[in-house]
């Protein structure tokens, strides 16, 4: 050993530092003295302290003057005195043994460093007992932890992104049929019923109206799944509707003719058979009583008829779904019963179709009716086109044949001449409805109910009478169809439509836009030859006055008034004495004529 | 300074410029745009600068382009813009009639001295300051509330959670709480006072007049008013961006409660 080692492990104060600087700067040089000699050295020196001065090989410690090594390693007279460190020079000495520490092993991959801090680490959490005895033990232990893997009993579940779920719904949109062929695209080209939705709607935009890109394009596509699966000849995107929970994407549809007599055959059976079981009702409660009870004499209003299928309000078929991409649900026809009572309230769409409607007057449906009902409201105050878009064809017989009900057909006028954007926004009168208004009854034709219920009667009892019928009806009429908007009545002050043109910058390119004041939500366009109406919004008239629920009837009278059961006015003490007078005077008259009798009969016997 | 300009300078110092980013927002819905030309339609669109939280100017204008500073409003014009009914006329200096409202307070009022009209840029003004006290609304956490007691933006804010986002629960009212103080002690222990300072929708009355909706595959969360109808609130939920807009003919839907 040398001697600059036996320096290092004694205890002379001033050479301590410097030694063990020396020490750790031996390290630096590369030697390493642990490699080759255990750390017994250390220990043994460390028990020689008690004794420095001790004859030992291993001596270290302060020289006493008579040794032979007194003198010559005097703090600053030493050889290496240029080596011995100053300050900075311990931290590097420190840097270095951090890195000496942090060497990876070669064969376990481990370093010390990260070793020594778990087990002090864990030694500290668990705090065991008598920590010293057990060192070696922990150690094998954080060493075999190692290998272990770390597993949760509880394991996350694999998060499906609710946008995954969206992405996946409106996949099916963008898929190609199965079966569609090119050759067949070539052919229906030029007669498909699709809509072109996105020229639509770069027209409506221009007036700030729509949806978005996306949400037009998907609608897009939902249309085209729409017409390959139904057999359809025309579809228009009627517009959206906004719901409670979901919102409504509504399709105006023209059947083929002579698909969609299914639908109709359905409901009249549930109507037979709700009829029935009315029947069957009374007459269980017929058998029941004993007694004849009184019989109501209250007769329902007559069951107004509706429509049939592809005429009036049920010109069109309507199918809606919730989203683009969810499928498409037929709406029912609507009967005029709905569409009065759909008059006579006001609720917002919860966007479920088999949500009841809680209201009064009960609506008779549920939310499936309602929509289509207003959707038949809507389309008829508000679906409108330039004049002379559509003309009445020549073929219809005169006017007074139909009882005045009006035409109801119309077809696309070839020779049309568009007028230009000035001309459309300046005057209503260069507008048309082209969709039959509905009248007070809920039809667009008026129909007596009372002529198609003599019928009936003669079935029913001949004890009821007619006299209760009310008086006839008078024939209800409405605007004939293509009536210009400027017949239309305003709202007190308001005029019923507001029309600008799209852009005063740039009048050669601006598209004429209306829009209804009395259903907000509606609008109409019209470029050139081009125009189409939709609506956004939610389903309801405007109306300046608060909406004010319909009271309940009243009270119907139980029984007609007869004298018998009427009451009269308790007879006063006059007149029961009167009464009484009368009476006893009548007796006493009575009895004279009898005694005067049987004394003529006595006389007569006497004789 | 007379105390006048004073309160201008004072006020006007606080303008900032709307956020950067305050964008259009991305599932943009139905409705009419902001910048109608010509009268007939709500033909107004206000942009609001938010000086200090609660120090709101709004300028007007009827074809985006020349755009004026509409006053204030007062206690008294909201007062009498809630009597009036009817659609906006498209034109600031039209004056609705008051003595077809109200004869007595015409009275009163020309007895003042003043004039029984009202003109439709007062209405219009507190009418926006109606919807802004009724149905503005912002997202928990996107402003904070000092321990000193000033209100201002969070820097931090990320974004609700999604699940967080469909909750109404997670929505406050952008106006003095009403319903704050009368929670329980129970209910208030829960609360955060340095986020939850507001009003939340949950107790709105009438219960659902909010509607909140997934638009863009869940990507966007959009509530809408019932009470006024027209007014949209939207936010893409993780990120921090919100905002409310309000697109409509500016009258208040009382028939609410007969419609749910």
């Amino acid at each position: 050993m040398s001697i600059r080692q036996r320096d290092v492990l004694g205890q002379d104060s001033d050479q301590a530092p410097e030694a063990r600087q020396s020490m750790y700067q031996s390290y630096a040089l590369g030697l390493d003295p642990y490699q080759t000699r255990e750390p017994k050295p250390a220990y043994q020196t460390y028990v020689a302290e008690e004794d420095p001065y001790q004859a030992d090989e291993c001596r270290r410690g302060p020289y006493q003057p008579h040794e032979q090594g007194y003198g010559l390693y005097q703090s600053g007279y030493s050889p290496y005195d240029d080596q011995i460190p100053d300050p900075k020079s311990r931290t590097l000495a420190i840097q270095n043994a951090k890195a000496y520490l942090l060497k990876s092993s070669t064969t376990s991959g481990l370093n010390l460093y990260d070793h020594l801090a778990n087990m002090l680490t864990k030694i500290l959490d668990e705090q065991p007992t008598n920590a010293v005895d057990i060192i070696e033990n922990i150690s094998k232990d954080v060493k075999r932890a190692q290998f272990q893997k770390k597993m949760d009993t509880l394991r996350d579940e694999h998060e499906i992104l609710p946008t995954f779920e969206a992405a996946e719904k409106r996949k099916a949109l963008f898929l190609k049929a199965n079966g569609e062929e090119d050759e067949e695209l070539e052919e229906e080209i030029g007669e498909t019923p699709l809509p072109n939705v996105m020229e639509t709607a770069f027209y409506f935009e221009q007036a700030g109206i729509g949806l978005s890109k996306d949400e037009s394009y998907h609608i897009f596509l939902a249309l085209k799944k729409l017409i390959d699966v139904q057999p359809i000849q025309t579809c228009r995107f009627w517009g959206k509707i906004l719901g409670l929970e979901m919102n409504y994407i509504i399709a105006e549809v023209q059947y083929h003719e002579g698909e969609e007599e299914e639908e109709t055959e359905e409901e009249e059976v549930i109507e037979e058979v709700g009829k029935g079981m009315d029947e069957v009702e009374d007459e269980d409660e017929e058998k029941e009583k004993e007694d004849e009870r009184p019989k109501s004499t209250y007769k329902p209003p007559p069951v107004i008829p509706k429509e049939e299928n592809g005429t009036g309000a049920n010109k069109y078929v309507y199918f809606v779904c919730n989203e683009p991409g969810k499928p498409w649900v037929k709406l029912p026809p609507v009967t005029p019963a709905q569409i009065v009572c759909a008059r006579k309230i006001k609720k917002f769409f919860t966007g479920r179709l088999d949500a009841p409607v809680v209201s009064f007057p009960p609506f008779p449906g549920n939310e499936a009716n309602y929509l289509r009902a207003q959707i038949a409201r809507i389309s008829a105050g508000t679906q409108i086109s330039p004049i002379g878009f559509y003309q009445f064809a020549e073929e219809e017989g005169d006017e007074e044949e139909e009882g005045g009900g009006g035409r109801d057909t119309y077809e696309e006028n070839p020779d049309f001449q568009p007028l230009s954007v000035a001309e459309m926004v300046d005057s209503l009168s260069t507008w048309v409805h082209h969709v039959q208004s509905i009248l007070k009854q809920g039809r667009c034709v008026w129909l007596n109910p009372f002529q198609k219920s003599e019928e009936e009667e003669e079935d029913e009892d001949e004890e009821e009478e007619k006299a209760e019928e009310p008086d006839e009806l008078q024939q209800e009429t409405g605007p004939p169809l293509l009536t210009p908007l400027s017949e239309d009545e305003g709202i007190q002050n308001i005029p019923a439509w507001t029309a600008q043109p799209s852009t005063n910058l740039i009048p050669q390119h601006a598209v004429a836009v209306l829009q209804s004041n009395r259903w907000p939500g509606a609008y109409a366009f019209a470029s050139g030859k081009k125009f189409d109406n939709i609506y956004f919004g939610w389903g309801h008239k405007y109306s300046p006055e608060n909406h004010t629920p319909a009271l309940p009837p009243p009270v119907q009278a139980e029984y007609p008034s007869e004298p018998e059961i009427t009451e009269t006015r308790d007879p006063t003490l006059e007149e029961e004495l009167a009464f009484k007078a009368a009476k006893e005077a009548a007796l006493a008259a009575a009895e004279e004529e009898e005694d005067e009798e049987d004394e003529e009969e006595d006389e007569e016997e006497d004789d | 300074m007379d105390e006048k300009e004073k309160e201008i300078y004072d006020v006007t110092m606080d303008l900032k410029p709307p956020r950067r980013d305050a964008q259009p927002c991305p599932a943009l819905l139905e409705g009419t745009s902001p910048c109608p030309e010509g009268p007939g339609r709500a033909a107004w669109s206000p942009v609001l600068h938010r000086g200090r939280a609660c120090v709101v100017f709004v300028a007007g204008s009827l074809n985006c382009v020349e755009w004026s500073l509409l006053p204030p409003a007062t206690k008294e014009m909201v007062v009498q813009a809630e009597q009036l009914k009817g659609r906006f006329q498209g034109d600031p200096s039209f004056e609705y009639e008051y003595t077809e409202i109200n004869a007595e307070d015409a009275e009163r009022l020309i007895e003042d001295g003043k004039e029984p009209m009202i003109k439709e840029e007062a209405r219009l003004v507190a009418t926006i300051e109606q919807i802004d006290r009724a149905v503005g609304i912002i997202p928990r956490g996107a402003f904070v509330k000092t321990p000193l007691g000033s209100v201002h933006e969070n820097r931090n804010f990320e974004g609700l959670s999604l699940t967080d986002a469909k909750k109404l629960s997670s929505y406050f009212h952008f106006t003095e709480p009403v319903n704050l103080k009368s929670k329980t002690l129970l209910e208030k222990a829960d609360l955060d006072p340095s986020t939850d300072f507001l009003d939340s929708l949950e107790h709105d009355i009438p219960q659902g007049s909010w509607t909140v909706q997934l638009e863009k595959g869940g990507t966007v969360v959009v509530l809408r008013s019932l009470l006024w109808l027209g007014l949209t609130f939207y936010h893409v939920p993780m990120t921090k961006q919100y905002g409310y807009i309000y697109f409509g003919s500016g009258e208040k839907n009382l028939d609410l409660p007969f419609m749910m």
